[in-house]
């Protein structure tokens, strides 16, 4: 594998269980060192895409290069490139901590010279210093999401698959979560993690929003924010909320009007209606407007969006 | 294939079974409770065959014919009636299984032309134990016989050798006390090892599924043969611990005689824990459910192994179909070299067939499981 191959790369990538689609023809293109994002609503074929490129899945259709080599073809050759963390926690609970990771040291031959050092690693990293010999189920979520880190890097693999890593633990152990997958980033390893936590989404190199096992958007979240909102966004104070909404939604110029908390999102493009005049459209519809102000676009706004447009075309006739 | 994979994973999976002290402590106890209910519960003898005694002539010759029959040891009188319907009484309340009636002219007519008939009814609902309690009874009957025969010849001043009497002198080999606790204990060895040892792996691989960590397992390089040796070779353990429990129960509490070589009785029960392991390895396999898979391990060892094996009921008796059958039910392959180790003291070079037999499925099951581990989640 040369050095500028990308690490994963995924053309058509289809799966389907008797006649339902998880993944429909996905293509996915990860540079080395990266991390990448795999965002979207439960259900909307993340894990099933991630078993396929850890080899467990076998693909319907297309094909997929992990480390250089086919997922469907070589997937042994594949298992011994990644370290990969399925959405169920799968460590052994009835196992000491230290038991764990001399288990998989064992099974990913880590050198025995080497065992010692990367143990001690994988210990610090989770925090569990002086909890060795504690059993691995009486931990709690954050430091067990810590150790299965630990234990899918013990052999220093390449690419890392985490699907899920951080459901079900607190904010706080989240934000540490993520230091380390920086920290690991910093050292070249290529990662891709799956999670529903939008917040999460920021915290990636780039991002790939999933929906109905289809790719919807890929890019940074600096361009998925600017690009694909198709216009500027417009927070307004205004009551009442649901006639404002229906009144926008078919004016000229708005491609976009959704509640969003007590305020109304607007995403105006040039051409119709514009920040001046749409005050006023709006008081001639008998609704009282506060406020308005140019906002920035959150992720979720962008997420939202799409995934209700993509929707939005598979209802059309 | 590497060791050190196996080793890491024949660790691990010792440290569970060590960390779940119930679980060992059904494996290592179950097989010696089975044993004791199978090797008491399942015995071919009758002894104490419950019989009313209706003596209608009631004298010292009658009674004492009577004493015999209970001397024997098979029998013993639970009631000792005066009327002809109390035996009809006596079966129906399950009194009795047997009656023997003496008629009131039984003394006369022995005296006078040295036969006379003593009836036996018996309780047909039970065929077998009344098949047995007859074959007793001819047996008791007939050691009276010859009693009478030579006081009938000394009355008459005939010798008795001149009468010119047959004596049907048995003999029987092996099992000379024709107890057949001799011969089925050995075989409640193996129909327990059968069960047991399918159901100690039935749940290893069904676990893993549920607990989630077969997910991480198979992300690994790790390859299905290293699964499958690593899983069994603590469980190989667990299951010789389990054959040396039963075969000296066998030998020292119950008593069978033990007349072959251990080297002989390790190398067999070695293979034969082999078959059965791997035979709970390849339904863990398929059955990704704990609950199922022990439930299709108990189904499909139990039924074949207590009644194919023939280790209760003869093989050479069987039609011809069914008979051909058993080569398939492993565990006649066992039942015969133990009890040829036991009673017979044969070695390998005389147990070849059965151990060839043990050997071929050994390397069929091993195959079969190897390959029906899939690494795969679809």
């Amino acid at each position: 594998m040369n050095a500028a191959a990308p690490a994963i790369i995924a053309e058509g990538l289809t799966k389907r269980f008797q006649t339902f689609t998880a993944v429909d023809h996905l293509d996915l293109r990860i540079e080395k060192g990266e991390i990448a994002g795999f965002i979207g609503p439960n259900g909307a074929g993340k894990s099933t895409t991630i078993r396929m490129l850890c080899g467990l899945l076998r693909p319907s259709e297309g094909h997929a290069l992990v480390a250089g080599f086919d997922v469907g073809q070589q997937p042994e050759a594949v298992r011994e490139h990644i370290g990969y963390m399925s959405q169920k926690f799968s460590l052994y609970g009835d196992l000491t901590v230290r038991e764990n990771l001399r288990f998989f040291g064992g099974i990913y031959r880590v050198a025995r010279s080497d065992m010692e050092e990367r143990t001690r690693f994988a210990i610090t990293m989770a925090g569990l210093q002086g909890r060795e010999d504690a059993l691995v189920r009486t931990l709690a979520g954050g430091w067990k999401q810590r150790l299965a880190l630990g234990c899918a890097i013990l052999h220093r693999p390449p690419i890392l698959f985490l699907d899920e890593p951080t459901s079900g633990v607190e904010p706080e152990a989240r934000r540490r979560f993520w230091d380390l997958i920086h920290d690991l980033a910093a050292g070249g390893v290529t990662i891709l993690v799956s999670t529903h936590y939008m917040d999460e989404a920021e915290y990636c190199n780039r991002i790939a929003l999933i929906d109905r096992g289809r790719l919807v958007a890929m890019g940074t979240p600096g361009q998925l924010r600017s690009r694909h909102l198709g216009g500027d966004l417009f927070e307004i104070s205004c009551t009442p909320l649901g006639a404002a909404g229906q009144a926008l939604k078919d004016a000229p110029g708005v491609i976009d009007a959704a509640i969003f908390g007590d305020k109304l999102h607007v995403v105006l493009v040039p051409g119709g209606l514009d920040s001046t005049t749409l005050p006023g459209f709006l008081q001639d519809h008998g609704i009282s407007v506060q406020a308005m102000r140019t906002v920035a676009p959150s992720l979720e706004d962008v997420f939202v969006q799409m995934v209700s447009g993509h929707h939005g075309e598979q209802g059309a006739p | 294939m590497n060791i050190r994979r196996i080793f890491a994973l024949a660790y691990k999976e010792t440290l569970q079974i060590w960390r779940d002290p119930r679980s060992l402590a059904i494996a290592l106890l179950m097989p010696l409770m089975q044993m004791t209910l199978l090797g008491y519960g399942v015995s071919l003898d009758i002894k104490h065959v419950p019989v009313c005694v209706y003596d209608q002539e009631n004298n010292q010759q009658t009674r004492g014919i009577i004493g015999d029959i209970v001397s024997s040891g098979w029998f013993s009188i639970s009631r000792t009636l005066t009327r002809q319907v109390g035996i009809r009484h006596a079966m129906d309340r399950g009194d009795c299984i047997a009656a023997i009636v003496i008629p009131a002219n039984f003394s006369r007519r022995l005296a006078s032309t040295g036969s006379a008939p003593v009836q036996a009814i018996l309780d047909a609902t039970d065929v077998n134990t009344t098949n047995i309690a007859i074959g007793y009874l001819q047996g008791a009957i007939g050691e009276i016989n010859a009693g009478i025969d030579a006081q009938w010849a000394a009355a008459h001043g005939i010798q008795p050798s001149q009468i010119g009497q047959v004596d049907l002198v048995q003999s029987t080999w092996f099992n000379e006390t024709l107890d057949s606790r001799n011969f089925i204990i050995p075989g409640v060895v193996a129909v327990i090892l059968a069960l047991v040892g399918a159901q100690l792996t039935s749940l290893t691989i069904a676990r893993e599924w549920e607990r989630g960590t077969m997910e991480q397992l198979i992300s690994t390089p790790v390859t299905a043969l290293e699964v499958m040796l690593g899983k069994l070779i603590p469980y190989f353990v667990v299951g010789l611990v389990d054959a040396v429990f039963c075969l000296a129960a066998a030998a020292w509490w119950f008593k069978v005689p033990f007349r072959g070589s251990i080297m002989t009785l390790f190398v067999t029960t070695a293979l034969f824990i082999l078959v059965v392991l791997d035979i709970g390895y390849l339904i863990s396999v398929r059955i990704r459910s704990q609950l199922g898979a022990s439930q299709v391990a108990l189904l499909i060892t139990l039924l074949p192994t207590t009644l194919l094996s023939g280790y209760t009921f003869p093989i050479d008796q069987m039609p011809a179909p069914i008979r051909a059958l058993t080569f398939i039910v492993y565990p006649r392959y066992y039942v015969t070299i133990l009890r040829a180790i036991f009673l017979k003291g044969s070695g390998l070079a005389d147990l070849w067939a059965p151990s060839l037999g043990l050997l071929i499925y050994a390397v069929i099951v091993i195959w079969l499981a190897a390959r029906a581990f899939q690494k795969r989640l679809d």
